[in-house]
């Protein structure tokens, strides 16, 4: 039966338009087994919202769809649900739902979710869509039920930027969080770097060389239009979004080195952080915004350290090896993900704030830009498969990993975006 | 005015070597290391000669007619870097010094100079990386006399390889300094 679903969840097959395609290349042990019926009436729109549903809940490594056989006549949102009959297939939770077209052109799609353990509804709703609000209406319906489940937050809603090198093009791309519905927020001859998205999920800030130096940009996703935060004499780079959107740390060269800055998102307002002789950059400001977390070679390799948000002593974090960098905080600000290098290997590593522990999590070789999920279940990143850059995602508790591969191009420099309604 | 500028140019030389020389091993000396490694340090060095071209007055026209041509050291505009260093290696040193007299001599001239580092490694750390290796040939080209407002030091990171390959032949080729004059960039 695993089997089965292995095989028939490999030969899924992307929208045409899809940017980015999912492997599952590995599954968490304890996962949640749920009967997902095809929506009476789906068909009409393709593909089939449970099939999206499916593959979301899936993909969270938390979830496992069963293979269901065709059902007659298909159940609906007001079908009965014959408790007995859906436990007896091992199903915990069972999600029914139809589609109809409207007179208007539209649809509607419906659902409802049931505990088949405690034989209980756990809800439902109704939506009124276009043909191209299909997947974010699916995606809606996977975080209802992800929710409901788990009691957290899903991220099937969320979207993520990521830069697509093909030949001497650079593109800033903005897509759903699996690659589907690709657009380009900006395309360049010359190279970007270090996206970061704003904590309303409105803009995003990024490095850009097209002035043959890298150049602090805040972008808006809303009118495309950007702005320079930091053209400075020298290098400006790597910014980070403090948590209430107003300012940015930046990396500065200007009074010499690579030196911790301060700035206001309209560019106003620059100043000095920090001061060493080291290489201090990649800053990341801690959720409650206490902290910024930064690499440093202060002690004579790069490591991560920590500073007071309004400047302070810094504090050294990582101990383990002679290479860490590109610290990011969990949401929960618990935990830090971060890229080590082990023998060679340039590997995602999660520490644990509260004991020290350090995890490897991925067993690639050329990992960069680890970036969590808003929910901090998923952390994305940047690696090398057959000498192309391409994206993958590993769990924090590193048991579920995919694989994120574009049609064409280098993908780097992942960036998963909040919550956003 | 002219003996202390040169007085302070010699006394900066020296110690710009004192510094360099301190992290070097001895025996690691260039063109041995040029010929065991091929790729590792692509840009041969010539004896300096004609610096002298470039001074004002002379009938061969803009100063600035130098910097592109292929027989003068001034044309010579790349610093390769050992991995994980940024010391100019003494193999520059006429280079440097050549540009950094060009820059005297000529007060309007413009210089961006463009570090990069190899692929390994995170992007915004190489970013830093290559600032340090600009930053160092700034330095030294101040030390030697140009002015610090004449000279931007960037870095673009691991963004600019002139060589694809992922070995240690190409690395050493991305580590390295460019040096550019307005209307180059």
């Amino acid at each position: 039966m695993i089997r089965l679903a292995a095989l028939l969840f490999l030969t899924w097959l992307p929208a045409a338009h899809a940017q980015l395609t999912v492997e599952i290349t590995g599954a968490g042990a304890q996962r949640i087994p749920i009967a997902i019926a095809p929506f009476a009436g789906e068909k009409a729109l393709a593909p089939g919202i449970s099939t999206i549903v499916r593959t979301d809940l899936e993909r969270s490594g938390l979830f496992r769809g069963l293979e269901l056989p065709p059902i007659v006549p298909e159940p609906t949102e007001a079908t009965t649900i014959n408790y007995p009959e859906w436990r007896a297939r091992l199903a915990d939770a069972l999600l029914v739902g139809s589609v109809q077209a409207r007179p208007d052109g539209r649809y509607e799609a419906r659902f409802r979710l049931y505990d088949v353990v405690k034989q209980q509804p756990l809800g439902g709703v109704a939506y009124t869509l276009g043909k191209e609000q299909l997947r974010a209406t699916a995606h809606r319906i996977a975080d209802f039920v992800y929710e409901k489940l788990t009691g957290e937050k899903g991220v099937f809603s969320t979207r993520i930027a990521y830069v697509v090198k093909r030949g001497n093009r650079y593109e800033l791309q903005i897509a759903d969080y699996d690659g589907a519905a690709a657009e380009t927020a900006l395309a360049s001859f010359e190279p970007i770097i270090s996206p970061v998205w704003s904590p309303d999920g409105k803009r995003l800030a990024y490095v850009s060389f097209e002035n043959k130096k890298p150049v602090v940009y805040v972008h808006s996703l809303l009118d495309g239009k950007r702005h320079v935060v930091a053209n400075f004499k020298g290098s400006n780079s790597a910014p980070a979004w403090a948590p209430d959107g107003s300012r940015l740390a930046v990396v500065l060269s200007r009074e010499g080195g690579s030196q911790l800055f301060l700035i206001n998102a309209d560019g106003s307002g620059v100043r000095r952080l920090a001061s060493s002789t080291a290489i201090d950059t990649e800053p990341r400001f801690s959720p409650d915004g206490q902290w910024i977390y930064f690499t440093s070679d202060r002690g004579g390799s790069p490591q991560v350290y920590r500073m007071p948000a309004n400047g302070g002593e810094p504090q050294r974090i990582t101990f383990e090896g002679s290479y860490n960098v590109s610290p990011r905080i969990s949401p929960d600000g618990k935990t830090i993900a971060y890229i080590s290098r082990n023998a060679g290997k340039f590997q995602v590593a999660l520490l644990d704030l509260s004991n020290r522990q350090v995890q490897i999590l991925t067993d690639s070789d050329r990992d960069e830009s680890p970036s969590f999920a808003p929910n901090g279940r998923m952390i994305l990143l940047a690696t090398v498969i057959n000498e192309r850059g391409v994206l993958s995602a590993v769990s924090a508790d590193g048991r579920v990993k995919q694989r994120l591969s574009a049609t064409a191009g280098d993908v780097r420099e992942p960036a998963w975006g909040p919550f956003t309604e | 005015m002219r003996a202390i500028l040169i007085s302070l140019t010699a006394a900066s030389l020296a110690l710009l070597g004192a510094c360099a020389t301190q992290e070097q091993k001895p025996a690691a000396e260039a063109p041995v290391e040029s010929a065991t490694k091929p790729g590792a340090t692509p840009q041969a060095v010539k004896p300096a000669p004609p610096v002298a071209r470039v001074e004002p007055g002379k009938p061969a026209g803009s100063p600035f007619a130098a910097l592109k041509d292929p027989n003068n050291i001034l044309s010579k505009r790349q610093i390769f870097f050992d991995y994980d260093k940024f010391e100019v290696k003494d193999e520059y040193k006429n280079m440097v010094e050549a540009h950094a007299k060009f820059l005297r001599e000529n007060p309007s001239a413009k210089m961006l100079i463009q570090g990069n580092a190899d692929e390994r490694g995170s992007r915004e750390y190489n970013v830093g990386l290559g600032q340090r290796r600009s930053d160092t040939v700034k330095k030294m080209l101040t030390l030697l006399g140009a002015r610090e407002d004449q000279i931007e030091s960037v870095s673009l990171g691991e963004e600019k390889p002139i060589c694809g390959d992922h070995t240690e032949g190409c690395w050493a080729k991305n580590r390295r300094g460019d040096m550019l004059y307005s209307g180059e960039y």
